[in-house]
C-alpha cells in the first residue's frame, strides 16, 4: 500500500525544494521544511528497497466469486 | 424477332442475327451451369453511381468479369480490394447489349488470407469510431505508481513471462495478477470478453494490460473483434493495449487508454523505474540541501547586512549629533553675542538716563545740596538749627557753611 504515499511524498517533496528555492520563507520556517524534506526522502527510500513482487492468479471460482489465488514466478 | 432472310447466304443457310446468338448464349449459359462458388483475386473493382458493382476475379490462367447488383452488394460485409482473394457465389450469364460474358455474384464470404477480413474490419473500425471509442478524449491517464497490475493474456505464452520479467526488474513493489484467456482461435473474442469482465471484477487492479505477442493476421483476429474492443473500451481499470509488434495496430489497440507495441513495453509503460526515481530522490535531496543552505546563508548575509546598517545609522546618529551640538553651541554664543550687545545698549542708554537725573546737573542749575557731617541730607529749617554747622555741596566741590538760624 506504498503507492498514494509515495506519490504524496514526492509532490510534497517537490514543494518543499520549491518553497526552499522561492527564498522568500522565513528562516524558522524553511528549517522546519528542510527536516520535513529529509524525513519524507528517507521515507521514500525505504518504500522502493526490499519490495517483492507478487504473483497472483485471477479465476472465477464455481460459484462464481472471484478468486485470487498465489501464483508461483 | 424473325427476320427476313437474307437472300444467298452462304450454304443456302438462314443467319442468326447477333442478338439472337447472344440470347441463344445466354440461355445455354445460365442452363448449363448451376449457380456455383468460384475463388480467384479481385481485381478492377469500382462501384457505379447506382451502386452496382463491377470487378474482376481473376487466376493465373483465367479472368472472369463480375457484375454484383445494388441489392446483393448492399447485403456484403464490405467492398472487395484490389488483390483480395474471395470466393463468390453466383451464375454465369451473358448481357447481350455487351456481348460479354458475366459472373453475376450474389455472396462474397471471405478467406481467411485476407479476403473480406479486411472488409469486416473497416467495417467495425467504423462502428467503434461512430460511437466515438476511439477519441483522444476517453483516454485515460495511468496512475503513476499502481500497486496491482492485471494481465489478461494466455497463462502459457511469452506475454506474461515478459511483463513478469520487465515489471520485476523495474517495479518490484507491485502486485501482478494473471487473469487468463484464449488469445487466438474462434473462441478467443469470447474469452477475451470474459476475461475483461472477470478482470474488472477485482477492485483492487489499477491497470490492465490485454495482449499478445505477434503473430500474423489470423493469429491477432481475435483483437480486432469489435465485441473485444468493445469490452476493452468499457473497462473501469485503465487499459494498455500491447498486441503483436510494431507495425500491427488492432482495433483493441485503438480503443485502449495506452497502446504499447510489444508486451515488454505494455509492462514498461506500467510502471515506473526504481532506478530512475532514486536518481530523482537523489536529485532532490541535493535541491533540498541546497536549498536550505542558501537560506541559511541567506539568513546570515541577512544579518550582516542588518548589522552593517545598524552600525552605520549609529554612526549617522552620533554625526547628527555632534552637528547639532556644534550647531547649539554656535547659535548660543552668537546669541550670548547678540544678548550682551543688547545689555550694553541698555546700559549706554539707563547711563544717558542717569545722566539726566544726576544731582550734579541739579547744581549745575544753582543749587546746592546741605549734608550734616554725617552725610545725611539736610532739607528743611528743622534740619538746621542755629550754629550747626554743614556742608553745602555746590556744582564744582564742597564749602564749609553754619546756620545762624532762620531769619
Amino acid at each position: 500500500m506504498s503507492g498514494p504515499s509515495l506519490q504524496e511524498d514526492l509532490a510534497r517533496l517537490d514543494a518543499i525544494v520549491r518553497a526552499l528555492e522561492a527564498n522568500d520563507l522565513d528562516l524558522d520556517k524553511a528549517l522546519a521544511l528542510f527536516e520535513e524534506g529529509v524525513e519524507r526522502l528517507r521515507a521514500a527510500r525505504e518504500r522502493l528497497s526490499g519490495a517483492e513482487l507478487r504473483l497472483k492468479q485471477l479465476r472465477e471460482a464455481a460459484d462464481g466469486s472471484v478468486r485470487v489465488d498465489d501464483l508461483a514466478g | 424477332m424473325t427476320l427476313p432472310l437474307p437472300l444467298g447466304g452462304p450454304a443456302g443457310e438462314r443467319p442468326l442475327t447477333v442478338t439472337e446468338l447472344a440470347t441463344l448464349a445466354k440461355e445455354v449459359l445460365e442452363s448449363a451451369v448451376p449457380p456455383v462458388w468460384v475463388v480467384g483475386e479481385v481485381s478492377g473493382f469500382r462501384r457505379h453511381a447506382n451502386g452496382h458493382w463491377f470487378f474482376t476475379l481473376k487466376d493465373a490462367g483465367a479472368k472472369l468479369n463480375c457484375v454484383m447488383w445494388r441489392a446483393d452488394a448492399a447485403r456484403a460485409t464490405g467492398e472487395p480490394q484490389e488483390g483480395m482473394q474471395l470466393f463468390a457465389r453466383g451464375t454465369l450469364s451473358l448481357y447481350p447489349p455487351w456481348g460479354e460474358t458475366r459472373f453475376m455474384v450474389r455472396d462474397l464470404l471471405a478467406t481467411m488470407e485476407g479476403g473480406l477480413h479486411a472488409a469486416l474490419l473497416e467495417r467495425a473500425r467504423a462502428n467503434l469510431e461512430k460511437d466515438g471509442l476511439f477519441a483522444l478524449e476517453r483516454k485515460r491517464a495511468l496512475p503513476q505508481f499502481p500497486r496491482a497490475i492485471g494481465v489478461v493474456t494466455s497463462p502459457s505464452g511469452a506475454v506474461w513471462r515478459d511483463i513478469v520479467a520487465v515489471v520485476g526488474r523495474r517495479w518490484p513493489s507491485v502486485e501482478l495478477v494473471l487473469i487468463g484467456a484464449k488469445v487466438q482461435g474462434e473462441e478467443a473474442p469470447a474469452d477475451l470478453r470474459r476475461a475483461l469482465a472477470l478482470a474488472n471484477r477485482l477492485e483492487t487492479l489499477d491497470v490492465l494490460i490485454v495482449g499478445r505477442g505477434g503473430g500474423s493476421k489470423e493469429d491477432l483476429w481475435a483483437f480486432n473483434d469489435e465485441g473485444v474492443a468493445r469490452a476493452v473500451a468499457a473497462s473501469r481499470v485503465p487499459v494498455i493495449s500491447a498486441v503483436g509488434h510494431e507495425g500491427d495496430v488492432s482495433l483493441t489497440d485503438l480503443v485502449a487508454d495506452v497502446r504499447a507495441a510489444t508486451p515488454s513495453a505494455a509492462a514498461e509503460k506500467a510502471v515506473p523505474d526504481r532506478v530512475e526515481l532514486l536518481h530523482r530522490l537523489g536529485v532532490l535531496r541535493g535541491s533540498l540541501a541546497s536549498g536550505a543552505t542558501r537560506r541559511v546563508a541567506l539568513a546570515g548575509e541577512q544579518l550582516r547586512h542588518a548589522a552593517t546598517r545598524m552600525a552605520r545609522s549609529c554612526e549617522r546618529i552620533t554625526e547628527r549629533g555632534t552637528a547639532r551640538l556644534r550647531d547649539a553651541r554656535t547659535r548660543m554664543a552668537l546669541a550670548a553675542g547678540r544678548a550682551m550687545e543688547a545689555r550694553r545698549a541698555e546700559v549706554a542708554r539707563l547711563a544717558g538716563q542717569l545722566d539726566a537725573l544726576s544731582p550734579l546737573k541739579v547744581l549745575e542749575r544753582g543749587y546746592a545740596v546741605a549734608r550734616d557731617a554725617d552725610g545725611r541730607v539736610l532739607r528743611r529749617t528743622a534740619d538746621l538749627p542755629p550754629g550747626l554747622g554743614f556742608r553745602l555741596r555746590v556744582v564744582d566741590g564742597e564749602v564749609r557753611a553754619r546756620s545762624e538760624g532762620t531769619p
